[in-house]
């Protein structure tokens, strides 16, 4: 615990490993209340073991109570009122920094903040890149990439429960309620996948909705939020074409997007660029073909109440889907 | 004495049957999640007899309807039918059913298409997740127990919820009064 205090303690999803100025802020605020505490713990401790040493006696032999003089008297009045002066002064500290953190981050700049939308479902994240071009509007999920060291605004809400947008290294946690709007304002310094999770309890699959934010250098964030602009790559093989087909023709089409195809329900997470993502379902498992057949076949079995109903169709049609959406970079 | 156990028996059984309609059946089976592709209406069919899909227990389970009616919306049965109220497909929420109120004909109401506008479903969607459906279309016209349709709405209320719908009387499925005086 004392080594976690330490500031630049190692680590993803902690939030004594700020990678950035909000959660720097509020990791200090956290040192000053746990070297408070942990040092007035230990002094009052080591005063009761040196009294206690002191005045010790074996059962046979117990003292007269101690007798009391005027002095001792005032000795005792000084040594409470002082140890009460100083308990408020810590209290005081404690607080007027709770303040000074609290409006630090409410009052992080607002207005040259790049905005990203956030909206949580249950139980997965759809965030968006608006544009003033609403033909370069990315959508994808799970995902969050940031520029480096650029103020940005989480512009979040949710589409059914309430929801909390935590990532511990960046900022503090935010609630998303259904039905209104929230801001938050953060900013990453460091590069890196910084995973992140719901924070407030929203039903069975909770634990299985996290998120990473993926922080990376302006040039290669633009670069990437180009390429996710685009349409899905067409299919050129005589496998992925059926594949495509697969796609169209099952279940599949009733609740995802893959942009450029008749594909365009917007129940489900935006498969345009899937196989660009790290992970699938929410952070719960890595985007392998293994797993990802897995997931289409019985995603029930992976996270329990989820949206995704099991999915049955014939080991050839299986295997061509998966080879299509493994062309969706 | 022997009354008071009777009631201590009736409550027990009471509070059983009470957790059925608690019951989250999240993976229905090989059976249950193929694609729905049709239902016979009657057991003579062309070619020998098909198999009619197993309706199971989802006008009984409040998880099954609350996800027939989260479908409703996701798969855009509102676009036509509205919450219930109707528009540019018939109402859900009255006594008057153009092919039928009866579980069955609804699901074929929903796999097959029906002409002017309702489009087939067929091999769209798990055949549990077509009996979800049925289940709350069933509750909009209050056909489902209380306890079992739903309470509340996400949306903005308009209508009261489907809990609280008085239970509407199909002709087909309510014996109709014979008229005398008529032809």
């Amino acid at each position: 615990m004392i080594i976690a205090a330490v500031p630049g303690f190692p680590g993803n999803q902690t939030s004594l490993n700020p990678v950035g100025p909000g959660a720097g802020r509020i990791e200090g605020e956290f040192a000053l209340i746990f070297w408070i505490t942990a040092i007035v713990y230990c002094l009052v401790l080591i005063a009761l073991i040196v009294y206690v040493a002191r005045r010790r006696h074996s059962m046979s032999d117990i003292p007269e109570p101690m007798p009391t003089t005027p002095q001792s008297d005032r000795w005792a009045k000084v040594a409470v009122s002082g140890a009460m002066v100083v308990t408020v002064l810590l209290l005081f500290t404690m607080m007027i920094g709770s303040f000074v953190t609290g409006h630090a981050l409410g009052n992080m700049n607002r207005q040259t903040a790049y905005t990203i939308d956030v909206y949580a479902h249950q139980w997965w994240w759809e965030v968006q890149y608006p544009n003033d071009e609403p033909y370069k509007t990315v959508v994808t999920a799970n995902e969050i990439h940031v520029p480096l060291g650029v103020q940005l605004r989480i512009h979040g809400t949710s589409r059914d429960v309430i929801h909390s947008f935590w990532a511990p290294n960046v900022q503090g946690k935010r609630d998303l309620m259904p039905g209104y709007d929230t801001d938050v304002m953060m900013q990453i310094d460091q590069p890196g996948r910084w995973r992140g999770q719901c924070a407030e309890y929203c039903g069975e699959q909770h634990a299985h909705m996290s998120f990473y934010m993926v922080a990376e250098p302006n040039h290669q964030f633009q670069q990437w939020l180009e390429q996710q602009a685009q349409s899905s790559i067409a299919p050129s093989t005589p496998q992925t074409v059926h594949g495509q087909q697969v796609f169209l023709s099952h279940a599949c089409v009733m609740c995802h997007t893959i942009r450029g195809t008749p594909a365009g329900s917007r129940v489900g997470p935006d498969l345009t660029h899937l196989a660009s993502r790290a992970t699938i379902a929410a952070g719960l498992l890595p985007n392998t073909i293994g797993n990802l057949g897995g997931w289409i076949l019985n995603a029930q079995a992976l996270k329990p109440g989820c949206s995704m109903p099991p999915n049955q169709m014939t080991g050839s049609d299986l295997q061509d889907l998966l080879a299509y959406l493994g062309t969706l970079k | 004495m022997k009354s008071l156990i009777a009631i201590a028996g009736l409550l027990c059984v009471c509070a059983f049957a009470g957790c059925k309609r608690e019951q989250r059946v999240f993976d229905p089976g090989s059976s249950g999640s193929q694609p729905a592709n049709g239902v016979a209406l009657n057991e003579v069919h062309a070619g020998g007899p098909i198999q009619v899909p197993d309706q199971g227990p989802y006008e009984e389970s409040a998880y099954a309807v609350g996800e027939g009616k989260r479908l409703f919306s996701a798969f855009n049965c509102v676009g036509c039918h509205n919450h219930g109220g109707g528009g540019i497909g018939p109402a859900l929420m009255d006594a008057k059913w153009i092919y039928g109120s009866h579980p069955q004909q609804i699901y074929s109401s929903i796999v097959q298409g029906r002409p002017d506008g309702m489009p087939s479903f067929a091999g769209k969607i798990p055949d549990y997740q077509v009996w979800e459906l049925v289940a709350y279309v069933r509750s909009m016209s209050g056909q489902l127990p209380t306890d079992v349709a739903p309470g509340r709405s996400d949306e903005i209320q308009v209508k009261k919820a489907e809990q609280a719908k008085k239970k509407e009387h199909p002709p087909d499925e309510t014996p109709q009064k014979i008229q005398k005086g008529q032809p």
